[in-house]
Formats: C-alpha cells, sequence, structure tokens
C-alpha cells in the first residue's frame, strides 16, 4: 500500500509573536516545526506500511528550509520525501496550496491513500485536505480517528462526528484527514535519523510540474490576507450600588436587557 | 561547556534528553509512587534504538561506546534515575556477553537485546557477598554436559524482568578468586526462580529483586568465558560500567540543579525571588561547579575507557565515587533551597535525593573504592609510573 503524506512546516505556537506596527508574525528566531497533526498522519501513514508493505511519501510545498522537517519525517519512517518549492509557488491560499500538491501527488501516479492532518496550528482552515481531494477527483473524509481495516482496493475508517463517531467503508484511492486520536506517535530511532541524515530531498519547482502558472502562488489564490491583528479586548466592570436587594433587582434587570436572561 | 562531542554523541544525548522529557517525565512520580517497572518506556528506548548503542555493529548494534551510554543514562537520570538504571543495568548485564562470550553466545543473544527485547541482569551479590565478592555461596557444579547452581542472589536490578541473566557462581570453592565462573541464565530455564522484590529508598521505578536457584541446570555452553574466570570478568565488568554510574549521578545533580534554580527564579520572600539572595547564590553556584567538575570526570574517564586504555580500575573507581559525593549533596542542597516544599512528594527534589543516595553505594560502596584508588596510587608509585 503506497501512502502519500502531506506535511506543513509551521512556527512553533508557543513562540508565535506579532509585530504591533505591522500587524504580521514576527518570523525571526521563530523555531519551525512540524504541524503537529500531520504527525499523527505521518505516523499512521508508517502504520499502514508496517502492516500491508509499501512506501510512504512525505510532501510538502514550503521554503527551501522545510527540507529538514522532510528529513526528520525519514527518521520517523517516511522512505522518500518530495518539497515542492519555488518562488512561484509562495503565497499560495488552500486553494493554490491543494492545487500545487494535487499536481505533485498525480505525477507520483501509484499511490492508495493521501493523508492529511486535519488542520494546521498557524492557517487553521482545515481546508486542504478536502480542496485536495477535489483536485484529485477522489473521496474525502475528514476527521479520521481510526482505520479499521484494509483490503484492495478498499478501507473502513472511522471518523470522528460532532457526538459520536461514524465508519465509513471508502473505495481507494482516497484522502483522509487525521485526528490526534488516531495514534501516538513513535519518537525517531538512532537509525532512523542516520539514515535521514544521508537521504537526498528532491525538490521540486513548478518547471518539474504541470502547472497551470495562474493557479499557484499568490496569483492563483482566491483569497487575499487583508490584515493580520489582535482583537481589541474590551471589557468593563460596573459596581451595583444599594443594599442587597437593590443590587439582584439591579443586576436581573441589566441581565434581561443584555438578553441574557 | 564544550565537551566535543561527535555527532553520533550529540544525536544520541538529543534523543535521550527528547524521551526523558516527553514519555519520562509526565510519569516519573507516579512509577516512583507505585514502584513501578518502566516497561513503556523500555519499549520507547527500544524503539529508538537506545539499546543498540552498547552492542558492537556485527550483532544489530551500533557500536557505541562507554562515552555514548554515559550521554544516554546522564540523560534519563536527569529526569528519573529509576528509569536510567534500568536501561544501564541491560548494558551491565549484557557486557560479559560482548566482551568474553562466544561466537556462538554474541550470535544468539546480542541481537535480542540490541533490540531492546531481552533486558539483561547482572547478578553478583548475595546476602553474604556484598562488597566482599569472594564471600560468595551460589555454587556450580559440573556435571554432565554443564553446570548444577544453587543459591540465592540479593539486590539484583531487573531481576524478574530481564530475559539474561549474567550469574556469578562458585565452580570451585578451593581456589579462591580463580574458583568463580559467569553463567548465562535465561529466564523461565527449570530451578530458576524469583524471591522477594525489594522496597527501596529511591531508584523506585528500577526492579530490585532475589534471584533463587535450585538444582538449576545451564548447558556448557551458557558457561561465559572459561571456567574459573568469573571474578576477573566481574572486575572487568565493573571497572566498565562505573563511568556510567557517574553519568547517572551527574544527570540526577543536573535534575536537581535545574529544578533549584527554576525555583529560586520563582519563589518569591521579602519581596525578592530567593535567588537575589546571596546565601542562595552561592549554595546554586557551588551546586553548578560541582555538577560541571563531576560530568567532566565521568567523560574524560569514559574517553580514556573508550581510547581502549588497559588499566582503568583507579579512573573508573575515580568518576563513580566523586559524582555520585556530589550527587548526595548536590540533590541536598536542592531540597534545602526548595525549603518545606523540597521535602513534600508534590515537588520532584526529595526523589532526586532519595535517588541520588544509592550512586554512593552500589557498584562498589564508596569507601570501597577509595581503598582500590589508594591501592592503585600506592602501586603506581611503587612502579615509578
Amino acid at each position: 500500500m503506497n501512502i502519500v503524506v502531506c506535511l506543513k512546516q509551521v512556527p512553533g505556537t508557543t513562540q508565535v509573536k506579532i509585530n504591533p506596527q505591522t500587524n504580521t508574525l514576527i518570523r525571526q528566531d521563530i523555531k519551525n516545526i512540524v504541524n503537529p497533526f500531520d504527525t499523527y498522519a505521518l505516523e499512521e501513514g508508517v502504520r499502514l506500511k508496517e502492516r500491508y508493505g509499501g512506501k510512504v511519501t512525505a510532501i510538502s510545498m514550503g521554503p527551501p528550509q522545510a527540507e529538514g522537517m522532510l528529513r526528520e519525517s525519514i527518521a520517523a519512517g517516511a522512505d522518500q520525501t518530495i518539497l515542492l518549492s519555488d518562488r512561484a509557488f509562495a503565497g499560495a491560499d488552500t486553494l493554490a496550496t491543494a492545487y500545487t500538491l494535487a499536481q505533485a501527488i498525480k505525477k507520483i501516479e501509484d499511490y492508495d491513500l493521501v493523508i492529511c492532518g486535519k488542520q494546521t496550528i498557524d492557517g487553521d482552515t482545515g481546508q486542504v485536505g478536502p480542496e485536495l481531494a477535489e483536485e484529485l477527483e477522489l473521496p474525502f473524509i475528514a476527521y479520521v480517528n481510526k482505520i479499521e481495516e484494509t483490503t484492495t482496493g478498499q478501507m473502513r475508517i472511522q471518523r470522528m462526528i460532532e457526538e459520536g463517531h461514524e465508519l465509513i467503508e471508502t473505495p481507494l484511492p482516497a484522502v483522509i484527514s487525521v485526528v490526534k486520536e488516531i495514534n501516538v506517535p513513535r519518537l525517531p530511532s538512532l537509525r532512523g535519523i542516520i539514515k535521514a541524515k544521508d537521504a537526498i530531498i528532491p525538490v521540486w519547482t513548478a518547471h518539474n510540474l504541470d502547472v497551470d502558472p495562474s493557479m499557484v502562488g499568490l496569483d492563483g489564490s482566491a483569497t487575499r490576507v487583508v490584515k493580520i491583528f489582535f482583537p481589541e479586548r474590551v471589557r468593563h466592570g460596573e459596581k451595583l450600588q444599594g443594599d442587597l436587594e437593590d443590587q439582584v433587582a439591579s443586576l436581573i434587570e441589566k441581565l434581561r436587557k443584555s438578553r441574557v436572561i | 561547556m564544550e565537551y566535543l562531542l561527535n555527532e553520533q554523541q550529540k544525536l544520541v544525548k538529543n534523543l535521550a534528553r527528547k524521551i526523558a522529557e516527553e514519555r519520562i517525565l509526565p510519569v516519573r512520580a507516579d512509577l516512583d509512587e507505585r514502584e513501578e517497572f518502566p516497561w513503556a518506556i523500555m519499549k520507547d528506548l527500544a524503539d529508538s534504538d537506545l539499546f543498540r548503542i552498547f552492542v558492537p555493529e556485527e550483532y544489530e548494534g551500533l557500536g557505541g561506546g562507554c562515552l555514548d551510554l554515559c550521554l544516554i543514562v546522564e540523560e534519563l537520570s536527569r529526569v528519573c534515575s529509576g528509569v536510567a538504571v534500568t536501561y544501564a543495568a541491560s548494558a551491565l548485564g549484557s557486557f560479559a556477553i560482548r566482551q568474553f562470550g562466544t561466537e556462538e553466545q554474541k550470535k544468539k543473544y546480542l541481537p535480542d537485546i540490541a533490540a531492546g527485547k531481552s533486558l539483561t541482569a547482572f547478578a553478583l551479590t548475595e546476602a553474604s557477598a556484598g562488597t566482599d565478592a569472594t564471600a560468595l555461596r551460589t555454587t556450580a557444579e559440573k556435571v554432565t554436559g554443564g553446570y548444577v547452581l544453587n543459591g540465592t542472589k540479593q539486590f539484583i536490578t531487573n531481576g524478574g524482568e530481564a530475559e539474561i541473566y549474567t550469574v556469578i557462581a562458585l565452580t570451585d570453592k578451593t581456589k579462591g578468586p580463580r574458583g568463580a565462573s559467569a553463567f548465562l541464565v535465561n529466564k523461565g530455564t527449570p530451578g530458576f526462580s524469583f524471591g522477594k522484590k525489594e522496597k527501596k529508598l529511591g531508584i523506585r521505578a528500577s526492579a530490585t529483586i532475589e534471584l533463587i536457584f535450585r538444582d538449576c541446570f545451564i548447558p556448557e555452553v551458557n558457561i561465559v568465558g572459561r571456567e574459573g574466570m568469573g571474578f576477573i570478568q566481574t572486575l572487568h565488568t565493573l571497572d566498565w560500567s562505573r563511568p556510567g554510574i557517574g553519568a547517572q549521578a551527574v544527570g540526577v545533580a543536573q535534575g536537581a540543579l535545574e529544578a533549584a534554580v527554576d525555583y529560586a527564579r520563582q519563589r518569591v520572600q521579602f519581596g525578592h525571588p530567593i535567588i537575589a539572595l546571596p546565601a542562595v547564590q552561592t549554595i546554586l553556584a557551588d551546586m553548578a561547579i560541582q555538577v560541571e567538575a563531576a560530568r567532566a570526570l565521568v567523560y574524560a574517564v569514559a574517553r580514556t575507557v573508550d581510547s581502549g586504555a588497559k588499566k582503568i580500575t583507579e579512573e573508573s573507581a575515580m568518576a563513580k565515587v566523586f559524582s555520585s559525593d556530589v550527587a548526595m549533596e548536590v540533590t541536598t542542597k536542592a531540597v534545602q533551597i526548595f525549603g518545606g516544599a523540597g521535602y513534600m512528594r508534590d515537588f520532584p527534589v526529595e526523589k532526586m535525593m532519595r535517588d541520588a543516595k544509592i550512586t554512593q553505594i552500589y557498584e562498589g560502596a564508596n569507601e570501597m573504592l577509595r581503598i582500590t584508588i589508594a591501592a592503585e596510587l600506592r602501586k603506581r608509585r611503587g612502579r615509578r609510573e
């Protein structure tokens, strides 16, 4: 079973600061990490490979330094990696990202399953997975918390829904997005790290892919981020006057007025 | 401090730290409280290939040296000495196979040890034979095709949990130091059972248990090296493993130092964090000096071992004695800095203080090792070395 796992490098959230003048992320000195949800995707891919054979390809679109993250994915069990990196891809929204990833995955050809994390912790949209499935014209199952069984061309999957679980059978290939309940990612192994150190991380640019230049990067994006800002926090307290009965009466009136009760 | 670690050593150290912080830290208080053997963590260490470090490459290991092992033990011990010693005891229990075993024994046992599938244990101590290893009573009587073991081993780390035991037993009482031999005994061998599990002051996650041998037949192929070499093999084993105890001591001391600094930075008395008090500052500074000095000595001795030096008895005893005394002192001071809170089990330093104590006792009591060092001094001076 050949599996493609999509990874994204994101800023470690504990250190994120926003420049108050420009309202943009201060990216200097921020340690990048693998999007935590993607680590579950990778682990699930590796577990499926260990159970059914095949190979795991980790793929990421990002700047050249995302290479380090892909190297780590080899230590965590990926067999090969592809980095989609090109200035033309920069500034992509989820649509352009999904399109670019899809073109790369089409080029991989031989795959049975694409696994994504349920969302990233920087963009937080959760859109790339479903958009990717759309681009690839494949079934999409979101919030998967258990892969029950895989047979040739078919998979039984459990996904989380609002209240409870849903058991789904899907033909393969398919695209799924996973939640953190699905597994506990393994720690890297020494032999894996040694293997990762010598691994070659191929970089695919726009030239390597059959892409329409108007559909990648900023040009291919349907949305624009106009502004990032901290919402202004408005809080005010008020001290109620009078004796207890007056205070209670006035409180109830205020709560009614503001339609709390 | 720059210790000029090579790539593999840095990697091993970082990986051990990651495991310690991500997997051991959340459960260490619980393991200590319940005296529970850390199987889940042993599995993490195995999956991360850390058991491969002390096994040669030709037997599916990674062929690391004494320093690599020390780095791992130190990092694990920084978070929990009970877990660290469980890991280190497996390196100890397999040393005789690596160093003195036959090709068949190595092929049979080492790959599983490297994979972390089999833990090992080293069984020397008995009720009557602690520091005085010559007072052993466990016997191995020669019979057709092998030996029959009788006797009881005491305080055996990893006992009950390990698959493979290196057991020292007397093959000839009349021969004194040449009268003992080392045997490899598998768990489940008829006549081999486990006795009392000890309740300990510290390193409570580790298993310490009695091994009981009643007419336990061991085939000839399971003797390590030649008959009568048991004591000499034991001395070599301990010379090699003592820097590891030093590393365990450095680790627990480092953990206590960090905890003490963190606490002193946030504990406010008289309107300021107590780290602003000169009295506290000097204690912390002394702790830091001691820990760094101990680390430097342990690493230097581990490198001496890795250089292939033949006579390392004195050096390895120094690394163990100095570091374990430092660990006791530093962890005690950490508790002092925490004050009343430090005495409580909600904070980690009382555990560290309890854990530190054993490093002064096992693998040669510090007093005994000082005598060993003095004897070496006298000999070397006598030889004008």
